[in-house]
Order: C-alpha cells, then sequence, then structure tokens
C-alpha cells in the first residue's frame, strides 16, 4: 500500500494523516480538501469567532511546520466529485483523477438549508470560517437576529449574539430545545436558561418562509401567519452528510456513509467523522456522530486499521461532546440518543450545577453535566464504557 | 511540550490517555501539565493526547 487519499480536508482528515505518519507509513498522503483554508477547527466558530475573542488566525490546526512535516500531497480548495470504486481513483472538480490504494472519506456535512433562502442576503448558515466571519460582521447591538433551530449551534449562537447586545428570536419546532437528543429534562433547563437571558424562545413554531424585500431579509413568517421581523437570520436547522460525489459508486449512503464497525465502508475504503455511520460495538447500535472530539479518534482508529488490516480493532468508543452556552459549559459522554429514561440526579441552575444520567434499557448510556467535577465525570465515562447495569450505576454514584 | 490552557476546552481526553503526564483543575476542567519533559515511556501516549485534543491546545517538541 503506498498510495492513500484522505478526502476532507477538516479534523478528522488530519488526524487520519497524522495516525498514519506517527505508525510509520512512509507512502503518498493525498489530503484533498473542499475549502482553501488549511484545516482548522469548527467549534469555536460558533463560539470565541463570534464573540471576537479570537480571530481566525487562532482556528489553526496545525503551524505550517507541522503540517509541511507530514508531508502530505495537499489539494485545497478542490472537492471531489466522484469515486470509482472498481478503478481505485478519486474524481476531483479540477479534472484530476487520483488514484489510489487504500480510500478514507471524510467529506463532513454541510448545514442544511430552507429552501429558496441560500442567496437571501442577510440568511446565514454557520460551517465553515467564511460562514462565521460574515455572521460575525452582523452581530451589532440592537440588531434583530431570528434563529431558526434550537439545538446546539442555535443555542451556541443566541447566546453569544445576547451577550453582545443583539435582540435574539430563537424558534424551536418542537415543544422543548434539544429535547430529541438530550430528553425532555434537559430540554427544560435550556429553555429556562435561553428565557433568563432574555432570549425570545419560541417552541411549537413551523417556519413558513423567509420573508425579504429589496433584496435582503426582512423577517420570517410562521405557519400561523405571524412575522417575526429580522436584520438577520440564522438557519441552524441540522446537518446533511456531504455523500452526493458516492453517488453510483456503489458505496451505501443513506444519512451518512454506511460503515461496519471497523468503520469501514468496503475493503480498503474507510469513514471517519460527521459524515460516517458506523456500527459502534460498544453500544450496538449504528450512529452518525458530528462532534469534534469523535473526528480524530475515529481519524486514528482508522489509520491504525489501513495499516494493520490482519490485527483491525472496532471502533467503540464512549461519545463525548461539549457546548458552550452563556458562560457554561454543557459536557456530555456516551450515546445520549434514543435513551429510554433520563433522570436528573443534579439540578441546580443558581449554581450552575447540572447532572442528568441516561438509561437505555438496563445499562447506563450516557451522562450529561454541568458544573461537574472532572473526577467525577471521568467515573461516569467508566460506569458508561463497562456495560455498567443502571441500577449499579446509580448506587455507586449516589452512595459517595 | 506545551499547553494552550485559553484553548482547552476541557475535554479530558488527554487525562484519559496519559494521566501521568496531565490532570484537569478541579473547578473548571482546564489541563494541568504535571510533566513538561515527560518519560520516553510515555511519548506514544503523549502524541496521541496530542493528536486527540479537540482544541489542539497541547504541542510537542520532539528532538
Amino acid at each position: 500500500m503506498n498510495r492513500i487519499v484522505i478526502v476532507g480536508g477538516s479534523a478528522g482528515g488530519l488526524a487520519t494523516a497524522e495516525g498514519l505518519r506517527r505508525a510509520g507509513y512512509a507512502g503518498v498522503i493525498t489530503l484533498v480538501g473542499q475549502e482553501p483554508h488549511p484545516p482548522y477547527d469548527r467549534p469555536p466558530l460558533s463560539k470565541q469567532i463570534l464573540t471576537g475573542q479570537w480571530g481566525p488566525d487562532r482556528l489553526t490546526l496545525r503551524g505550517k511546520e507541522e503540517l509541511h512535516s507530514l508531508s502530505l500531497d495537499l489539494r485545497l480548495g478542490v472537492p471531489a466529485i466522484g469515486l470509482d470504486l472498481s478503478g481505485g481513483s478519486v474524481a476531483l472538480a479540477d479534472g484530476a483523477e487520483v488514484p489510489y490504494d487504500a480510500l478514507v472519506i471524510a467529506t463532513g456535512v454541510r448545514p442544511r438549508h430552507l429552501p429558496g433562502s441560500e442567496v437571501v442576503p442577510g440568511v446565514h448558515t454557520l460551517r465553515t470560517l467564511d460562514d462565521a466571519v460574515s455572521l460575525k460582521a452582523r452581530l451589532l447591538p440592537g440588531r434583530r437576529l431570528v434563529i431558526v433551530g434550537a439545538g446546539f449551534v442555535g443555542a451556541e449562537v443566541a447566546a453569544v449574539a445576547t451577550g453582545l447586545g443583539v435582540k435574539v428570536t430563537l424558534l424551536e419546532a418542537g415543544p422543548l430545545p434539544l429535547a430529541q437528543a438530550l430528553g425532555e429534562q434537559a430540554g427544560h433547563v435550556l429553555a429556562e436558561i435561553h428565557r433568563g437571558h432574555g432570549v425570545d424562545l419560541r417552541t411549537h413554531a413551523a417556519v413558513a418562509e423567509i420573508v425579504s424585500a429589496g433584496g435582503a431579509v426582512t423577517g420570517v413568517r410562521l405557519a400561523d401567519d405571524t412575522v417575526l421581523p429580522a436584520d438577520d437570520v440564522l438557519v441552524a436547522i441540522g446537518s446533511v452528510p456531504n455523500t452526493e460525489w458516492l453517488g453510483g459508486s456503489g458505496l451505501s449512503a443513506g444519512d451518512g456513509l454506511v460503515c461496519d464497525e471497523f468503520s469501514a465502508a468496503a475493503p480498503s475504503v474507510y469513514g471517519v467523522g460527521d459524515v460516517a455511520r458506523w456500527h459502534n460495538p460498544l453500544f450496538d447500535t449504528a450512529m452518525r456522530i458530528e462532534h469534534r472530539t469523535n473526528a480524530a479518534e475515529q481519524g486514528l482508529a482508522v489509520a491504525h486499521n489501513l495499516l494493520h488490516p490482519q490485527a483491525r480493532r472496532p471502533f467503540a468508543p464512549v461519545p463525548y461532546f461539549w457546548s458552550d452556552q452563556y458562560g457554561m459549559k454543557i459536557q456530555a459522554y456516551g450515546h445520549l440518543r434514543d435513551h429510554d429514561e433520563a433522570r436528573i440526579l443534579e439540578s441546580n441552575l443558581a449554581e450552575r450545577r447540572l447532572l442528568i444520567a441516561y438509561r437505555t434499557g438496563d445499562r447506563v448510556a450516557g451522562v450529561l453535566a454541568v458544573g461537574m467535577s472532572p473526577k467525577i465525570l471521568r467515573a461516569w465515562r467508566a460506569l458508561i464504557a463497562a456495560r455498567t447495569p443502571w441500577a449499579t450505576a446509580i448506587t455507586d454514584t449516589t452512595a459517595a | 511540550m506545551t499547553v494552550e490552557a485559553d484553548k482547552c476546552v476541557a475535554a479530558g481526553q488527554c487525562v484519559l490517555i496519559t494521566p501521568e503526564v496531565f490532570d484537569q483543575r478541579e473547578e473548571d476542567g482546564l489541563v494541568v501539565l504535571l510533566d513538561e519533559t515527560p518519560a520516553p515511556g510515555t511519548y506514544d501516549a503523549v502524541r496521541e493526547s496530542a493528536a486527540v485534543c479537540p482544541a489542539a491546545a497541547i504541542h510537542l517538541v520532539e528532538s
């Protein structure tokens, strides 16, 4: 194996390349990135970049020298447009055909749009550095921002924008923010926090259309005909995996590239990061995770599996994410989605402490925490990794 | 080796991988570097910690 092509120039692609080099792989690594920027970090886009605490230069994941030392055949600003699986080559938008012995697909996701609103000035999505820089320029005191979608991106932007003096209306289609992912209990707490900071959170809000006049957005019309006036609108209604370029290749891609427990989509073809829906044996379920730490962990795991075909390891992580909102750090371990029970073990918003445990079947599957000590969180992580029965986990952690 | 505490996001991945070199502050979970010049036996784990750090806050100087 002497030619590895990694399609995707963000955290997952970079981690894969680094893992390969660290393990001694000396062959060619072609790293293809759709964006013109060298690999950069995305979580700060909805945090420090929007607040203005950081300039874009702080997002660079590796310095020039570090990147140079990886000896990459770097193809930036060039999307991949096709895959010839049997012939073993990737087609790029600039007409190049890049042959490979092994392929890593780390093309990530893109924001879902409201149909017809993509090109209206003042309507934003937030995924790339360019998105964040243009949104940042609009977040001025007294302006009106309507955010469609109260997920992680919507909530983080609401928190930052409110802090900057922007009048924020946050629209959630369901009864509570993030309830599908984190459960009703967490949803109630998050709703209370938004409202406590002056955000106009509207639940059960169905958006009918984006209203514009004179070539710029003027508001959002809801299904009940209410029009919410806006200087800017952020559409934060989730993401779509970038798998279209794999169409007709024979790879299976529904909601993400379908991979097995080794993150393999086909012989010598692997998926990494947001785009990959792989079978996580620790939870015995297929999952696709759009969180930063998973991209790096999966990249390293795939690098190992590429170089050790006779000693591949299943990728069985305890997923982790964090979200910064209103000066609080929300952290979670495990697989919270599809839980059967979410139990509040501690809730003290005045002191900014929250601990919710999640049960799936008869085991502890996840934990969500605010203001907990790292030792407590690591103890929970260990219980989740060990597939600890729910009753044992609750007894062990509440007895101390 | 250096760590940028103001970049750290308190994920604790480094502590899980190399507890003899990294720790977290009790109050906010930010990284604490226990050993600026870790023992050779920890090099692989330290490199992995730097690689998975979600804030790219760990910088290695390898001679």
